[in-house]
């Protein structure tokens, strides 16, 4: 009795061994990541896995936010501001037209709708890369090319999203709707004020989803834009690394702006954590 | 029809899965408002898929058969038609375009087959650890673990180019064991090769000397370049958390039949573990296997910021990409996309085929 408790006491000691290391595996260059911000070039440089700066220096944050002396190169602010209205817009459009399409595919009984629905699962098949190319070219013909709305109107609705917000709609009891037709509401109405409020867990997965994926978005911007001044801030980034800096040994420059591109993300992850690792999300991935 | 949030992509059976009443025929009004209201609702949509996804693709495919430049208007004037030529010279003309193409492919397929059993097993092991009842601080582990995989591709490839730069952390590490790490980004040698070294052949023999689709088999049996075992690291520990959360959602599904199963027999946790839990899996170790593969055959971002210091990191759809942007030849381009559009339908056809075995 004594040994086998005493047995699995090592066991369990084991296990949560593993799972630290494991997670310091994980979260380790994060911690890197955030005391190299704080550190001068040449300290970055002799002592790379150091997490304490030293000397510290919040310049790199200066120049970030624009009042460093030498911050003419890095316009970060710039960049914050694209893709916070870029990825803000893109999960208004998705969040409103994803649902429409969606309840209409699980609810609304009309000709081609099955068509259609076959169709949305064909696209969401078709792999990103493969659409850079075309999709520049139609930018170009319609003369969207580096604009905004370029950036924006191509991936405001998404065929993933869609047949989420379909399944949603599908959990909904048909009998709700049935009640508010009843009492005499259209078809819009009792869309917008009765079966929207109760669909708000699939509206906010994908809010989370949408803004997470056009927030980390490189691959599109890269093709759709080649105006300096709409730089998001993966392709900011993107261009500060094979750009300016070249060879660049600019790390705690690079690892500070990695690292404010990572924060508004963090900040929805953590805020929405239950919804991210609940299963809802690790769903949805599927689709 | 479905209870649950039915997320399996697999073909849609029947009408669209509408329950209640909006189904049947109640008379033509409200049918025929319905039938109104249905495209209105989906047509702001569709137009977007429409105009920026279905007409792009077949505009592309009517350019891999061109020499489009990226320059002329191709709606004005008429493209240099080449018919086959493009697909021609990526896949059966020896010269440049080809060689560039199967060294794209060759690093992608063994990036590929690293990865996805890596990420896989990784996966499994932090989901069947993550499910341990007796477990405090689960969801402090569970968030370490997803974490990575919600960041930006951009930010997390640029600290592991701070982390695996020359003198970097990484090799910091090394030194604590007494290993010279190398120049990992830079450093073009294949890892297989540096391994035949091992054994005293340190350069290609006569028969590995011959070419095969313009690379020697030397160059093929090469394995991936050290350069590309960074990005093999980095996919790992980016999504291995997501397929961590697949497992882990699988794992408690099936929770009490293992229990049952372990009731019956005396097996002890191990064997358990592969002859009653992992038969279990099957379904989600497929789905996590393709979308593995699926995944790793778009290496796209990681490449764009590594690969420019580093010729032997390459992938097909950046090669696609450069082709383009940076050559001009985009009928290259686009008839790289093609093959690899191919490539990825086919292995989703594979995938829905096996998950359909196991229904029947």
């Amino acid at each position: 009795m004594a040994r086998a408790s005493s047995r699995s006491t090592t066991q369990r000691a084991v296990g949560y061994l593993v799972l630290e290391v494991g997670s310091l595996l994980f979260l380790g260059p994060f911690l890197v990541q955030i005391a190299t911000s704080f550190k001068t070039d040449p300290d970055a440089t002799a002592h790379p896995l150091s997490l304490l700066a030293h000397p510290a220096t919040l310049s790199v944050w200066r120049r970030l936010f624009g009042y460093g002396d030498s911050g003419g190169s890095v316009d970060f602010l710039r960049w914050l501001f694209n893709s916070t209205v870029i990825a803000v817009c893109i999960t208004l459009g998705r969040v409103f037209l994803d649902s429409l399409a969606g309840y209409a595919l699980a609810r609304l009984a009309f000709p081609g709708r099955r068509m259609i629905f076959a169709l949305i699962l064909a696209i969401m098949s078709v792999p990103n890369v493969v659409l850079l190319i075309p999709r520049f070219l139609v930018l170009k013909e319609l003369g969207l090319y580096s604009t905004y709305p370029g950036m924006i109107l191509p991936i405001a609705a998404d065929a993933a999203g869609i047949f989420i917000m379909r399944q949603f709609f599908l959990q909904i009891p048909a009998s709700v709707e049935e009640a508010a037709r009843v009492d005499g509401a259209g078809i819009w109405r009792t869309y917008w004020s009765v079966v929207l409020p109760l669909a708000r867990p699939g509206l906010i997965t994908l809010t989370i989803l949408s803004f997470q994926s056009s927030w980390n978005e490189f691959s599109y911007f890269l093709v759709a834009n080649g105006d300096p001044n709409k730089f998001t801030l993966t392709t900011g980034l993107a261009n500060l690394t094979s750009g300016s800096l070249g060879a660049g040994n600019q790390f705690p420059l690079s690892m500070g702006a990695a690292l404010l591109t990572t924060i508004p993300v963090a900040i929805v992850f953590f805020a929405f954590q239950r919804q991210f690792t609940g299963g809802r999300l690790g769903g949805g991935v599927k689709g | 029809m479905t209870s649950s949030i039915d997320l399996s992509v697999a073909e849609p059976r029947g009408p669209a899965a509408v329950p209640g009443r909006a189904e049947k025929p109640r008379g033509g009004g409200i049918r025929g408002r319905q039938g109104v209201a249905g495209w209105l609702f989906v047509s702001p949509a569709l137009a977007i898929l429409a105009v920026f996804l279905l007409v792009p693709i077949v505009f592309a495919l009517y350019v891999s058969f061109t020499n489009w430049d990226g320059f002329t208007d191709p709606l004005r004037n008429r493209l240099p038609f080449v018919g086959l030529d493009n697909y021609k010279k990526l896949l059966t003309e020896p010269g440049l375009y080809r060689l560039n193409f199967m060294t794209a492919v060759r690093n992608n397929f063994y990036f590929v087959i690293i990865v996805v059993p890596a990420q896989t097993l990784l996966a499994l092991f932090l989901a069947v650890l993550v499910n341990n009842r007796a477990l405090k601080g689960k969801g402090i582990f569970r968030t370490a673990f997803y974490f990575p995989s919600v960041t930006s591709s951009i930010a997390v490839t640029l600290v592991f180019i701070f982390l695996f730069q020359g003198g970097g952390a990484v090799n910091t590490m090394l030194r604590w064991f007494g290993i010279k790490g190398p120049n990992w980004l830079i450093d073009q040698d294949g890892i297989f090769t540096n391994i035949y070294g091992l054994f005293g052949v340190h350069s290609a023999p006569g028969w590995a000397r011959n070419q095969f689709l313009s690379l020697t088999w030397w160059q093929w049996l090469a394995g991936p370049s050290v350069g590309m075992c960074v990005l093999i690291i980095l996919a790992v520990w980016t999504t291995s958390g997501t397929f961590m959360l697949m497992f882990l959602a699988a794992l408690q599904n099936i929770a009490d039949e293992v229990e049952e199963a372990s009731l019956i027999d005396g097996a002890n946790p191990w064997q358990r573990f592969w002859q009653v839990t992992v038969p279990m899996l099957r379904p989600t170790l497929v789905l996590v296997i393709t979308l593995g593969v699926i995944g790793t055959w778009q290496l796209f971002d990681q490449v764009y910021l590594v690969g420019k210091n580093n010729p032997t990191v390459t992938t097909p759809a950046y090669y696609s990409y450069s082709a383009s942007f940076a050559n001009q030849a985009f009928g290259i381009g686009a008839a790289v996309a093609f093959l690899l559009f191919i490539l990825i339908v086919t292995l989703a056809a594979i995938q829905r085929r096996i998950i359909r075995e196991d229904v029947d």
